[in-house]
């Protein structure tokens, strides 16, 4: 198994997808020519040409609407945002046409395409290019939403979501880019929808997505040293949400943390919240935790920046909470 | 010259009463037949009334306290009059303190408790609920573990898992979990009286009980016919008791007491009436129904009821039936038996008139209000033969009235 980048995988992904289907095609701000902003493009306008690696103007909401057009009209494209920061200019394409095509025109029209780029905070960039954005889209019907977690899920992941016929929002990290992780030689693939059980555990049950990951998996170091033994359900899809697996855990742990490092208010995490805590109320022992970021916009002061979002230790801090240890 | 004043006897059977409520003051004038005190004894609450007149000079027994008959409760006298003297010989006899024997009682039963008591918190919530986390409520329900014998760990003393694992550890749940509590009460003197004069007839008369249906059929459409032309209605008990005085004038041996080396025929058919109150049950006698009228019968059975039911009946208005009436008909009881109420030696229970299926002589079915009677008869006084004529001639006359004039 070889050992390569969270970008790389990204690159891969869409390297094989493009190779294995014509109708593949990548599109967006500084993807052709530059390689990307985050070089996951690297190479691929070398190897595929103008016509099917795409720069495009500034302007989010006009070639998210050329990218679903395209869809329309029978390709599959992937949409990069450079960050989903920018994605919000172009949310009125993604709501009501994308989501609601495949509806609004009695099952005629699949909308087989990604939207992808980093999402979250990174560091020092500020209020406005430091939010994490999953609850706006997992809000919507009819998109799927894709949170890789791993570099061997993104790879996975993003060439189930190019084989998709339905619109996913594929969200990544800036600070994931660099994570590094082994992917086998051979190809494969992960299916959307199931989750993944990235530590097996007695205890408790940690739900989390994305980016924190990491940190629920310190977390889970920093516990099992104080004797305490932690599942980590990784949701790999937000929607389809595997309901059954984090079900399932939480059944034999009785206890429940989930982390989203998106505001707390009406937040994909808040809302895995309330799930857990109507289908296995006669199994908790304890009320469900949630750590989120704080509900504030994100301080540009980096210590402050920090406090504003899951941490260790503020996992760490839940679990004895919900074992009633602290 | 200062009269003592000194706790009598209420009624027959008061061995003791307790003043609720002082009526006069000391200083006060005191006339012959004003009102002292109130006293409750073992069956109401009586007013004291003195014999003597002359100035209030000194109350010894304070409201609320229990004294035995023969105690002194107060001294009447000329005013001024220097009674020290007396005070400080009552003083050498000192007032009996109303026992707490419940209170003593429940101290005694508490350490033979079936139950496990630990200590700790038993975590309930402003609603009175009990706090536990649902997975702990459902292991308990499973384990059969009573939450209220749990002890929690949690915040604010919740139960969690670990408490219940703990619980199922240390040993096997010996109850099942009750959303009711343990009450102990004071028996008051009345429940006391009751209790002791039932067990005394259950225990000492020996029963015996002769069950019958009688056809109400005839009696309700009098009744109603009396009544659609009445200013006052009238009663079915009214009916049913001046049946009884007629089956009892006829029948003089169950109308009759044990007393020992004699038996006693009462000269007169005075039927006691079971009466529920609150705090128990009290049979007012209606008296000389062998010579009254259902109209009469009914007029005074309304008045004792009403006493009965404030309280305020009489000694001689609830003791010394010759025989009772008890009417569960109304709580829609079929049938029952009663236990004697001395002196009388036999006691009828009535239960509801319902519509029935019954089987005439010609092999018809008809439906028919049917009430079902069980008399109730002390062995003593009253041989089967004759408890069950006079049982079949109460039916024989309800059934048809006009038999009463034969």
């Amino acid at each position: 198994m070889a050992e390569i980048t969270f970008r790389e995988a990204l690159r891969q992904a869409m390297d094989e997808e493009m190779a294995r289907d014509e109708s593949v095609l990548l599109m967006g701000e500084e993807v052709a020519e530059y390689n990307g902003a985050y070089k996951v493009s690297q190479g691929l306008w070398e190897k595929y040409g103008d016509r099917r690696v795409v720069d495009t103007p500034i302007t989010e909401e006009g070639f998210t609407g050329i990218g679903i057009g395209a869809a329309m009209a029978g390709l599959r494209p992937i949409v990069e945002w450079m960050t989903f920061n920018f994605s919000i200019q172009a949310l009125d394409q993604v709501l009501n046409s994308a989501a609601k095509m495949l509806y609004m025109s009695g099952g005629q029209f699949n909308i087989p395409m990604v939207f992808r780029g980093p999402n979250g905070p990174a560091e020092w960039l500020g209020a406005q290019h430091s939010q994490a954005l999953q609850s706006y889209f997992a809000h919507i019907p009819g998109l799927k939403v894709v949170v890789p977690s791993t570099v061997y899920d993104a790879k996975g992941l993003l060439k189930s979501s190019i084989r998709d016929n339905n619109p996913v929002i594929f969200m990544e990290g800036e600070l994931m880019y660099g994570w590094k992780g082994e992917v086998p030689e051979e190809e494969y693939v992960i299916p959307l929808g199931v989750a993944d059980i990235k530590n097996e555990g007695t205890d408790v049950t940690l739900v989390v997505h994305g980016k924190p990951y990491r940190i629920a998996m310190e977390a889970v170091k920093v516990l099992e040293d104080q004797g305490i033994s932690a599942e980590v359900v990784d949701l790999r899809t937000i929607r389809p949400l595997d309901e059954d697996a984090i079900y399932e855990s939480v059944r034999k742990t009785n206890r429940c943390v989930v982390i989203d490092e998106s505001w707390p208010f009406a937040s994909v995490g808040s809302h895995i919240a309330w799930l857990v805590s109507k289908n296995c109320f006669d199994d908790l022992d304890a009320e469900v935790e949630l750590i989120s970021s704080e509900d504030v916009p994100m301080p540009y002061n980096h210590t402050l920046e920090l406090h504003a979002q899951p941490s260790v230790e503020k996992i760490v801090d839940a679990v004895k909470r919900v074992m009633y240890l602290d | 010259m200062a009269e003592k004043i000194e706790m009598v006897a209420l009624s027959p059977t008061m061995e003791a009463g307790v003043i609720v409520k002082w009526s006069k003051k000391v200083g006060d004038e005191i006339k012959s037949g004003d009102v002292l005190c109130e006293v409750e004894t073992d069956k109401a609450t009586m007013e004291y009334e003195s014999m003597d007149e002359g100035t209030l000079l000194s109350i010894i027994v304070d409201e609320g306290a229990e004294v035995p008959v023969g105690q002194l409760i107060a001294i009447i006298g000329e005013k001024d009059e220097d009674v020290s003297a007396i005070i400080e010989e009552a003083k050498k006899a000192p007032v009996k303190a109303e026992e707490k024997p419940a209170a003593k009682a429940s101290e005694e039963k508490a350490p033979a408790k079936a139950v496990k008591q630990t200590s700790g918190s038993r975590p309930t919530s402003r609603s009175g609920k009990i706090k536990a986390s649902p997975l702990a409520r459902k292991m308990a329900e499973e384990a059969g573990v009573p939450l209220n014998s749990v002890d929690g760990t949690g915040p604010n003393g919740r139960i969690i898992k670990r408490d219940i694992e703990k619980a199922i550890a240390d040993g096997p749940a010996t109850q099942v979990a009750s959303s009711m509590r343990e009450q102990v009460i004071q028996v008051s003197k009345k429940r006391k009286i009751i209790a002791q004069r039932l067990a005394e007839s259950k225990y000492g008369a020996p029963h015996y009980y002769l069950k019958l249906s009688i056809n109400m059929e005839n009696i309700i459409a009098a009744r109603k016919q009396i009544n659609a032309k009445a200013k006052e209605k009238l009663s079915m008990n009214a009916f049913i008791v001046k049946f009884v005085a007629e089956a009892l004038r006829r029948h003089p041996q169950v109308n009759a007491s044990w007393q020992g080396d004699t038996i006693v025929q009462f000269g007169q058919v005075d039927i006691g009436l079971a009466v529920a109150q609150p705090d128990g049950l009290i049979t007012p006698v209606v008296r000389n129904c062998e010579s009254k009228g259902i109209a009469a019968i009914d007029q005074d059975m309304k008045v004792l009821i009403d006493k009965a039911l404030n309280n305020r009946l009489q000694p001689q208005e609830y003791t010394n039936a010759t025989f009772t009436v008890s009417n569960l008909g109304s709580f829609g009881i079929e049938e029952f038996t009663a236990i004697i109420n001395p002196p009388g030696a036999a006691i009828l229970a009535i239960g509801k008139s319902e519509k029935t299926p019954i089987v005439t002589a010609n092999d018809q079915i008809v439906i028919k209000p049917m009430m079902k009677v069980c008399l109730s008869c002390d062995h003593r006084v009253i041989d089967g033969a004759v408890g069950a004529t006079f049982l079949k001639d109460l039916k024989d006359m309800m059934e048809d009235p006009i038999r009463v004039l034969l």
